[in-house]
């Protein structure tokens, strides 16, 4: 393999995996209720933006990313109780229209707490290149790497072996029967949306050393991670993983390749296309992998 | 035990409950039989808390649960076997099962669980495979078996034959009268106007939402007006 190849594999590995923390989120959401939730973006931004200012504040970075993931995560809920539980009974596409609200509403609270400039957050551990089979990977995309597969197995462990995550599951596949078997649903709902902004705060506060961050971040990573999640069929937490690294590798072959200014194209030509020849998306299969 | 009066629900205007008196006593098996569209599927919703009430109350053991929330009369052990078995089809059954006791917990249900695979042996042996893949038969004994991890005091049971074969019937009834020797209060619902009748100790009949007889079992199979509106004779 030559080494340009690998050095974009890398890339495009690792800004997938950040594909695939959000479309994760748009799962879990998706399965709880049905809606597509629009301000996922917004969560990816607030993650972001919060350890920014509190490091810039001087606060240590351990300390600020775990306070921005609560902050996210409380917005998530907020988002949940305030709009979603109160418009009970409304139909999906008017759920889905209020998530579109929140997220501008988001962004502009966002450009009144903090501003419209760009802000970059210093990497983890350093910036020295460390190399790979004739390329090199930054050590800010080893942790990426390491904190989504950690993230993905510990998802994993919750739905596959906890009884609460089961009851999520149960939720998702037959609410009538959840509520049956004691299930509170409306509780199931809320711990989706705070589940859903933790994760992508984590995702924004990853990247944030990589590609900067602003107020905005969300409109594109939100678009990005929502074409990761069709790609590998909604509500399937290995398809929102595989999705999300392949539109990465794809972005990352098409810039390296072709042309950079092709980039963002992508991610739209995948969503016409899936939803024009596959609305199941390419790894649907069973519904027993939904998240 | 159970104790219904003046129980109202509608959709949307329509009411579909119109005022209805039926009591359950602990340790009995209590059948409600009625035509298609009587309402017998919306009392039992109602009961469980997933249909709201419009009107009149519903006590539990002395305590008014009428607005109460589904899970809180999980809890309170008002466990129902929904009409269509209702399970999840893409979880296994072992995970069916366990959900059944969500709201006990993974710990206490490790006991109730191998009594449920040695009442159904067949859902021991089908235990890692999807619930949806199972017959209708299996699927029923599922979704009674999820029911039971509950450890309910009053079961509802809405249409368990429904749709079953004639010997699985016989084998679905024969799994409700061992439920009631276990000592367990039962409401059932059946198309099945003959069986229910047959085991249950006493029965209501349903017509358009409203309660219209009530006796023992043995009574209404020979009421005449029963005989011939239900029993095809
Ligand atoms: N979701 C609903 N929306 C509107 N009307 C409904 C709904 N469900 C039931 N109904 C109506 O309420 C009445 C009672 O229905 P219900 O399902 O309780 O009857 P049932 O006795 O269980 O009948 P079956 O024997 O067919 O199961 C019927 O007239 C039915 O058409
Ligand atoms: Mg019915």
């Amino acid at each position: 393999m030559s080494a340009e190849l690998t050095q974009f594999l890398l890339t495009g590995i690792t800004i997938g995996a950040i594909y695939a923390l959000v479309a994760l989120g748009f799962s879990i959401i998706y399965n709880a209720s049905q809606v597509i939730n629009f301000a996922q973006g917004e969560f990816v931004m607030i993650g972001g933006m919060t350890t920014v200012s509190l490091v810039d504040g001087g606060m240590p970075l351990p300390l600020a990313i775990a306070l921005a993931v609560v902050v996210a995560a409380a917005v998530g809920l907020l988002l949940e109780k305030l709009a979603i539980e109160r418009a009970r009974g409304a139909s999906v596409v008017t759920l889905i229209i209020i998530t579109i609200g929140a997220s501008i509403f988001l962004r502009g609270l966002a450009q009144l707490v903090w501003d419209k400039n760009f802000h970059a957050l210093r990497p983890f551990t350093g910036s020295t290149p460390i190399a790979v089979f004739g390329a090199t990977i930054l050590p800010q995309s080893l942790w990426v790497l390491g904190v989504t597969v950690l993230i993905v197995a510990a998802l994993g462990w919750f739905f596959g072996r906890t009884l609460l995550g089961k009851g999520m599951l149960a939720t998702s596949h037959n609410r009538l029967a959840a509520e049956l078997v004691g299930v509170r649903v409306k509780g199931m709902l809320l711990l989706a949306f705070g589940l859903s902004a933790a994760l992508g705060a984590i995702a924004g506060i990853l990247t944030a050393p990589i590609t900067i961050t602003s107020y905005d971040v969300g409109v594109m990573l939100g678009l990005k991670g929502f074409a990761a999640a069709i790609l590998g069929g909604l509500g399937s937490g290995v398809g929102a993983v595989a999705g999300g690294l392949a539109l990465g590798i794809l972005e990352s072959l098409g810039a390296g390749f072709v042309s950079s200014a092709y980039k963002d194209v992508i991610a739209f030509v995948i969503i016409l296309a899936v939803l024009f020849f596959r609305p199941s998306g390419l790894f649907a299969r069973r519904s027993a992998e939904r998240v | 035990m159970l104790e219904v009066r003046g129980l109202t629900s509608h959709y949307g205007r329509i009411p579909a409950l119109k005022g209805i008196d039926v009591d359950v006593r602990e340790g009995e098996l209590v059948a409600l039989v009625g035509a298609n569209g009587a309402g017998k599927t919306t009392l039992l919703r109602t009961l469980s808390g997933v249909q709201p009430a419009t009107g009149g109350h519903v006590r539990f053991d002395g305590a008014d649960v009428t607005h109460a929330a589904p899970d809180r009369r999980v809890g309170l052990g008002i466990v129902q076997v929904p009409e269509g078995r209702q399970v999840f089809a893409p979880l296994t059954v072992e995970d069916n099962l366990r959900l059944g006791a969500y709201r006990r917990g993974g710990k206490a249900a490790a006991a109730t669980l191998e009594r449920i695979y040695a009442m159904f042996p067949r859902l021991r042996e089908r235990r890692a495979s999807l619930a949806g893949t199972l017959s209708g038969g299996e699927q029923q004994m599922l979704a009674m078996g999820r029911a039971v991890m509950a450890q309910p005091r009053l079961l509802l049971l809405d249409e368990p034959s429904m749709g079953l074969a004639p010997l699985l019937v016989q084998e679905v009834f024969a799994y409700v009268r061992r439920l009631k020797e276990e000592g367990r209060t039962i409401f059932l619902v059946d198309q099945n106007a003959r069986a229910a009748l047959s085991v249950a100790d006493r029965a209501y009949v349903l017509e358009t939402g409203q309660v219209v007889l009530a006796g023992t079992g043995a009574e209404l199979a020979a009421n005449p007006q029963v005989q011939q509106a239900y029993l095809g004779l």
